[in-house]
C-alpha cells in the first residue's frame, strides 16, 4: 500500500473504533461519569451481573435466535431446493421477488406489516395483547429465511444435477439421496445461511420492537430501555463484554475459514498428484 | 427420477416457504393497506392518506412562527439526511473499498474484519456511543476544552444525526463495492494505462463503471435504513428532528395504528418508485458504458 492509502484507510478505522474504545474504557470507570475517567473498577461489571432483567434478556435473546435460526434454516434449504428445481418461469420470479421483500423493505415496514396483522388477528380472536415470544418468534423467522435462501440457492446451482439421480438409480430413495448425495455439497452454503440468520436475528432490534410483548424483552429492547431513560456505565459493561464475544467468534470464523481453504488447497493437489500417476 | 417423485418432491420442499411467506409476508402488506384506507372501525376512508399530506403545524424559529405541512416537512427531512449520509458514506468508502481490494490477501482479509466488527456490535450501542461523545459536556468537548479550541454544540443538530448515520451504516456502502472491486480484473486496467488512458481517466472509464453494481448495492443499503431509521434521531437529534421513522414509531406508541400504517404505506410506495427508477437509470448507465 502506498503512504496515502495507509494514512486514509488509518483515519477510517480511528473513526470506525474510537465510539468503541471509549466504551471499552468507560466501562472501567470508578465514577457514573460517561466523560471524565476517575480511576479503575469493576464495579459496573458486578452489577451487570446482578441486574436480573439485563440476565434474563440475554437468555431470552439466545432462545429466540437458536429458534429462529434452526428453523428459518430447514425452511429456508427446503425452500431452495423446491425453488432450483421449479420450470415455469413465472412461478420463479414470483417466488424470487416474494422472497426479495423483506430483505429491501425497510424494518420498520417489516415490523409495522407483522405488528398490524397480529393485532388485527388476536383481537378477532378477541385477546387482549396478541404479542408474545410466539410473534416474535414469527418476525424473526420471516426476516431470516431470505438470507438462508439466497445462501443456499447459488450452492445448488453449482452442484451436479445428475448426483442425486446416480444416488436413486443406485437405489437411493429420493430422502436419501437428497441426505446422502446433495445435502453434503450444499453444506457449507447451510451453515453460513444458519450463521447469518442466528446473527441477524441475535441483533435485530426494529422488528423484534414492534413485535414483542411486555412479558419478553430481548437484549437489544433491553438496551434500548436501558438507553431511554439515563444510562449507567452498566451498558457500557455490557457492550464491552458483547464486543469481545463478537471478536472471538470472528477470529475462530477466520481461523476456520483458513482451515477449511487450506484443506480445500490439499484435497485438490491431492487428486492433481493421483491424477498425474494414473 | 420419473415424473411423480419430481413433482413430490417439489410440492413437499417448496408447500411450507411458500405458505409461510404468503402468510407472514405478503398477506402482512396487505395488512398495512388496508389499516392506511380504513378508520378505528374499519370503514374505508382516505382521511389518513391526506392527514399526511395536509397536516399542519406551526414552527417557531424564535423571531417568526410559520405555519409548515408537518409530515411533508418530516419526509423531507429524512430525504435529505438519508441522502446526505448516503453520499458521505460513498465518497469516503469507495476509496477505502478500492484500496481494500488492491491490498495484498492477509491485508485484505483483516481489513475486512475490522470493518466488520462495529457492524456486529448492535446498532444502539453503536449510537449511543456518539451520544456521549457528542455532548455538551462529552468527550469531544472535553478534548477541545484541553487543546484550547474553545467548545462546539452539535448534539441535537443535524450534523449528529447524519454523523450516526454515516457511523452505522458506513460498513454497507464498503462492502458491496469491495466485493465487486476485488473480482475485477488487474490486467483489465493495465491494458487501459498501456493505451495510453491517464490514470483519473483509468477511474472514470473503466473503473467506475465496473463497480457500479456494487455501488448501487451500497447506496440502497445506506440509503433505505438512514431513511427509516428512529433511534438516532432520537438520541442524537436530542427528539428536535423527527424523521419519518420517528413519526411512524409515535403513531405506534401512540396506539394510532391506522396513521402509523398510511405513513409506512407512504413510505413503502416512494421508496419502490425511487428504486426502480435507480434500477433504470443503472442498466441504461451499464449499456451505453
Amino acid at each position: 500500500m502506498k503512504r496515502a492509502s495507509k494514512i486514509y484507510t488509518a483515519l477510517i478505522m480511528v473513526f470506525l473504533f474510537a465510539p468503541i474504545a471509549i466504551l471499552l474504557v468507560f466501562s472501567f470507570n470508578r465514577a457514573k461519569s460517561l466523560s471524565v475517567f476517575s480511576g479503575f473498577s469493576l464495579y459496573w461489571y458486578r452489577e451487570l451481573f446482578r441486574d436480573t432483567e439485563t440476565l434474563k434478556a440475554v437468555s431470552n435473546t439466545l432462545i429466540l435466535a437458536v429458534s429462529a435460526a434452526l428453523i428459518s434454516t430447514v425452511m429456508g434449504t427446503a425452500a431452495a431446493v423446491g425453488i432450483n428445481r421449479i420450470r415455469s418461469r413465472l412461478l420463479r420470479s414470483a417466488l424470487d421477488s416474494v422472497t426479495n421483500i423483506p430483505m429491501i423493505n425497510p424494518d420498520i415496514i417489516t415490523g409495522i406489516s407483522l405488528m398490524l396483522m397480529f393485532v388485527f388477528v388476536g383481537r378477532l380472536f378477541g385477546a387482549a395483547t396478541s404479542l408474545s415470544f410466539w410473534t416474535m418468534l414469527i418476525a424473526h423467522i420471516t426476516f431470516c429465511l431470505p438470507y438462508v435462501i439466497l445462501q443456499v440457492l447459488p450452492k445448488l446451482q453449482q452442484m451436479d444435477k445428475s448426483l442425486a439421480e446416480a444416488a436413486m438409480d443406485l437405489g437411493c430413495t429420493p430422502l436419501r439421496a437428497f441426505f446422502k448425495a446433495e445435502l453434503p455439497e450444499i453444506m457449507p452454503g447451510v451453515i453460513t445461511g444458519l450463521i447469518m440468520a442466528f446473527t441477524l436475528s441475535l441483533d435485530d432490534f426494529v422488528i423484534s420492537y414492534f413485535t414483542s410483548g411486555n412479558g419478553f424483552q430481548t437484549l437489544p429492547i433491553r438496551i434500548y430501555n436501558m438507553t431511554k431513560k439515563t444510562v449507567t456505565p452498566k451498558m457500557y459493561a455490557l457492550a464491552t463484554i458483547i464486543f469481545f464475544v463478537i471478536l472471538a467468534l470472528l477470529l475462530v470464523s477466520n481461523l476456520y475459514d483458513d482451515e477449511s481453504a487450506q484443506r480445500r488447497r490439499d484435497a485438490k493437489n491431492k487428486k492433481k498428484t493421483r491424477e498425474v500417476k494414473t | 427420477m420419473n415424473k411423480k417423485t419430481r413433482s413430490l418432491i417439489q410440492r413437499m420442499t417448496l408447500t411450507p416457504y411458500s405458505v409461510w411467506a404468503v402468510l407472514f409476508i405478503v398477506v402482512p402488506l396487505i395488512f398495512v393497506a388496508y389499516y392506511a384506507f380504513t378508520d378505528q372501525s374499519f370503514r374505508f376512508t382516505l382521511d389518513n392518506i391526506t392527514r399526511f399530506f395536509t397536516a399542519t403545524s406551526q414552527v417557531d424559529d424564535g423571531e417568526t412562527v410559520r405555519e409548515v405541512h408537518t409530515y411533508l416537512v418530516i419526509f423531507w427531512r429524512s430525504l435529505r439526511l438519508a441522502v446526505i449520509s448516503t453520499v458521505i458514506c460513498l465518497l469516503a468508502g469507495y476509496p477505502l473499498a478500492y484500496i481494500m481490494a488492491r491490498a495484498k490477501s492477509r491485508t485484505q482479509s483483516i481489513l475486512l474484519t475490522l470493518i466488520m466488527i462495529p457492524m456486529w456490535m448492535n446498532f444502539l450501542i453503536r449510537t449511543y456511543a456518539w451520544m456521549t461523545i457528542l455532548q455538551d459536556t462529552g468527550i469531544l468537548n472535553g478534548l477541545l476544552t484541553a487543546l484550547h479550541l474553545g467548545r462546539i454544540h452539535i448534539i441535537g443538530t443535524e450534523a449528529a444525526v447524519v454523523i450516526g448515520m454515516v457511523y452505522d451504516y458506513f460498513p454497507y456502502m464498503v462492502l458491496p463495492i469491495y466485493s465487486v472491486m476485488a473480482k475485477l480484473d488487474v490486467k483489465l486496467l493495465e491494458a487501459a494505462s498501456d493505451l495510453g488512458c491517464p490514470g483519473l481517466s483509468v477511474l472514470r472509464r473503466v473503473i467506475w463503471p465496473l463497480s457500479l453494481p456494487g455501488v448501487l448495492s451500497g447506496v440502497t443499503m445506506v440509503l433505505i435504513p438512514s431513511i427509516s431509521t428512529f433511534y438516532i434521531s432520537q438520541k442524537l437529534g436530542n427528539g428536535k428532528f423527527f424523521l419519518i421513522g420517528d413519526a411512524i414509531e409515535g403513531q405506534y406508541v401512540a396506539n394510532n395504528l391506522h396513521f402509523a400504517a398510511a405513513i409506512a404505506f407512504i413510505l413503502m410506495v416512494i421508496l419502490l418508485a425511487c428504486m426502480a427508477l435507480v434500477q433504470k437509470l443503472a442498466n441504461r448507465r451499464v449499456i451505453v458504458a
